[in-house]
């Protein structure tokens, strides 16, 4: 048994993981290196979004995924908006719902329209805490402005909004290596499967007072 | 790298995706559409993939349609949860009711193989008390089959999945051998043991359709993770490389991008064949049989879709119960943290279980059963249920994953009752091939309330015990999609018999999940594949006794 303090403080709990070290390694087989390399490859100009969409949608990942300053962002934006102008989508929704594209760009008329109404300002000009507070609100279902049509806030929130903007960020190396996920592991797998069993290949956790020996472990991991 | 599996069909010009060989083919028998073939099968997963290989094998003419691409999941299937996506059905449906439920990735599949293809491999036999549930335990609907012979048919599967078990299983009455052993347990299943261990309570390995020793060319589990997302090394016993290849060596065709739209019934009021629209534009097969093995929405959305002026309410449909008395499971959960590394994405993601609330009846204040197992989400599907289902964003959801190593999880798969009002039926919006979509409508009733509370009550219980911290409960969730067609002993009350044939059209058979009567609390797809072998045995006996329309039964 470990000693953990309970919650987890805003440390780094890999230091010097990257799952991207074992790119050329037995964990990545060529399809996976594909497809990660077009994710990593992502245009950051948006093809479906309108500009000014995309400045929202931007605002309200960074406010649903707050990232450290110390690394380079997850464009979360930007993968949401590939795989809207790809069309994939999630195939169900409940009625009174658009499409999964359509219903992005109705939420996003919509919350600017209630910043509008709150704030007088796009929801981008906003302060962080009133941005949190229009967010708290369409969660619980309490804006109505005309502009969300049959569409119910809390909906879009929980359906595409956070939903969304969640599976693009941990569709990210960057976020597998924040949470010391072993990443893709094809042909290779795993061997050591038992309670605090690691293999080498895996990220090894920082223990209270011992974070530059995970580090130095990480640092060889491929 | 081939071609694009997605884009155009690859089972074509004499032959079909060698699934165990990158940019390999086997040869494949071809049928021309104005062939009228013994069987047109509609779907090739855990129904109709077994059904074509068997019925081929007993030397009926067979042609298999499928919507999905046909994949090699050692070239197409990469280590990504994005990626992946493709495995799912993902067209357009509307979801309604008290309690809308979530489709795609955990219960409906879109490919050759079907949704076996990212299935969890949970290989479990049906409860034998659970054919006969009205009669022996006082809820939903009798069963046509007598357990018995489900046994022998269950072991079947097994051997043919070489499905690896415990040495032992805990419950129910004696059955052979696990083909193969057991799995090792990694951390999460250890918790599971250890939770049951201290309430008293028995648990073991899971039995599970991937393999634990090297069958073929295919090798063992690597214990990568990746299991719903697709098994790219092909340890994964599903119907893609199991019964297909099977099916295909014994003259089945397979036809991969083929959306069937339409079954076409003749004036005699018997089916003639099925409309399918593959390469952009659509044809016509002919056929003595048609069966729907689409599952249960696009089953009762294939027979809507076929209305005629002789049954205006869709095929199969005199009872009036096609489409009705959808059930899924319920797939609850109770989540914690460990001071332990658990580590779950590692190996199949339920490698124990404990089917204690199955076989217990004592202690329950509702009717059915569950079974609940350890859990492995991989972090899409963790970080999505942090938030949606645990509510959390922001900074808060940002620290809660960093506590990804430690999460330890139990989840039931439980019987959810048959009800009438839960069910599939057809809006006025058409889908990319023009046909219109099906709206899905799904509310709980109270006793599936009271199964969930019980389990989440119990599970809490045995999570504590391992000494689990801030523990906290996931309420809505579902799993696998049953019941739209029922089989049953009175044309009045169920759409199909007991061997899958519809009572309307002599030559109209359903065979996949829609014909469960009730569901029980263990994951469907064994007892799929053991009414698909039920059913082709009862095919070819009834072909011998001149009692089903085909080309010839001088080979069967």
């Amino acid at each position: 048994m470990h000693d953990r303090t309970h919650p987890v403080s805003s440390s780094e709990p890999y230091p010097d993981y990257d799952v991207l070290k074992k790119w050329s390694g037995p964990s990545w087989n060529d399809k996976t290196r594909a497809v990660v390399a077009r994710r990593l490859a992502i245009a950051p100009e948006p093809r479906f979004f309108t500009v000014p969409e995309f400045e929202t949608v931007s605002a309200i990942a960074a406010r649903i995924l707050p990232q450290p300053a110390n690394r380079s962002k997850v464009p979360v934006a930007a993968l949401l908006d590939s795989k809207l102008h790809q069309g994939t989508r999630d195939g169900y929704r409940v009625a009174g719902m658009p499409r999964d594209g359509e219903a992005w760009r109705q939420g996003l008329k919509a919350i600017d329209a209630e910043a509008q109404l709150a704030y007088q300002r796009r929801f981008a000009e906003i302060t962080e805490a009133e941005q949190d507070e229009l967010l708290r609100q369409a969660e619980a279902g309490a804006l109505t402005a005309s502009e969300w049509g049959t569409m119910r806030s809390a909906d879009f929130f929980k359906r595409r909004l956070l939903r969304d903007i969640v599976l693009a960020y941990y569709a990210h190396p960057t976020a597998w290596s924040e949470i010391g996920w072993g990443g893709p592991a094809s042909p290779r797998g795993y061997v050591r499967l038992d309670f605090n069993e690691r293999d080498p290949w895996e990220a090894a956790e920082a223990k209270p007072g011992a974070e530059d020996k995970a580090a130095r472990i990480n640092r060889h991991v491929r | 790298m081939s071609d694009d599996p997605l884009q155009s069909p690859r089972a074509r010009d004499g032959h079909a995706p060698d699934v165990f060989r990158p940019g390999g083919w086997v040869p494949m028998k071809q049928y021309r559409d104005d062939e009228v073939v013994d069987f047109a099968i509609v779907g090739t997963g855990a129904g109709g993939g077994t059904l074509a290989c068997k019925l081929a094998e007993y030397g009926f003419s067979v042609v298999a349609f499928d919507a999905g691409p046909y994949f090699r999941p050692l070239e197409d299937f990469a280590s990504d949860e994005s990626e992946q996506t493709k495995l799912y059905w993902t067209d357009d449906r509307i979801v309604d009711g008290a309690n809308p439920l979530q489709l795609g990735s955990n219960n409906c599949g879109k490919a050759v193989g079907g949704s076996t293809v990212h299935f969890a491999m949970v290989s479990l036999r049906f409860r034998p008390e659970w054919f006969k549930a009205r009669t022996l335990l006082g809820y939903g609907a009798d069963w046509p089959l007598d357990w018995r012979e489900m046994w022998d048919y269950y072991t079947e599967v097994e051997q043919a999945l070489k499905i690896s078990g415990p040495i032992n299983y805990p419950w129910g009455p004696p059955r052979p051998r696990y083909p193969y052993r057991a799995h090792p347990l990694n951390a999460a299943a250890r918790a599971l043991a250890k939770g049951c261990d201290a309430l008293g309570i028995k648990w073991t390995e899971t039995p599970l359709a991937t393999l634990s020793a090297p069958r073929g060319l295919a090798h063992p589990c690597v214990y990568r993770g990746f299991c719903v997302a697709g098994c790219s090394t092909n340890a994964k016993q599903s119907a893609l490389v199991t019964w297909i290849p099977r099916a295909l060596a014994a003259g089945a065709e397979i036809r991969d991008l083929a959306m069937v739209g339409r079954v076409e019934v003749s004036r005699t009021g018997l089916a003639s064949g099925l409309h399918y629209h593959r390469d952009g534009a659509w044809h016509f097969q002919r056929a003595h049989n048609v069966v729907v093995a689409g599952y249960a929405i696009e089953t009762p959305r294939l027979l809507f879709n076929s209305a005629t002026d002789r049954f205006p309410e869709g095929l199969a449909n005199s009872s009036g119960l096609l489409g009705k008395n959808l059930m899924a499971q319920s797939n609850q959960a109770v989540w914690g943290v460990m001071d332990d590394e658990i580590r779950s994405y590692k190996g199949p993601p339920s490698l124990a279980i404990t089917e204690h609330w199955n076989y217990e009846d004592a202690g329950k204040d509702f009717f059915g059963g569950y079974a609940y197992m350890s859990q492995g989400p991989l972090p899409q599907l963790w970080a999505n249920t942090q938030a949606s289902a645990h509510g959390l964003w922001g900074a808060r959801l940002v620290e809660e994953m960093k506590n990804y190593n430690h999460v330890v999880g139990l989840k039931i798969v439980g019987e959810m009752l048959p009800q009438e009002r839960n069910c599939v039926s057809l809006t006025e919006e058409v889908d990319q091939y023009g046909l219109r979509i099906p709206r899905v409508t799904y509310s709980w009733c109270e006793n599936d309330k009271r199964l969930i509370d019980h389990s989440l009550k119990f599970m809490s219980q045995a999570l504590r015990a391992v000494d689990a911290k801030d523990i906290w409960f996931q309420t809505d969730d579902t799993c696998h999609l049953n019941g739209t067609a029922r089989m049953g002993t009175d044309p009045a009350s169920s759409v199909v018999n007991a061997d899958c044939r519809s009572w309307d059209i002599p030559n109209l058979w359903i065979c996949d999940g829609s014909v469960f009567p009730t569901v029980g609390g263990a994951n469907p797809s064994l007892t799929i594949q053991a009414i698909a072998c039920r059913t082709a045995d009862r095919i070819r006996a009834l072909a011998r006794q001149g009692e089903i329309t085909m080309w010839s039964s001088e080979n069967v």
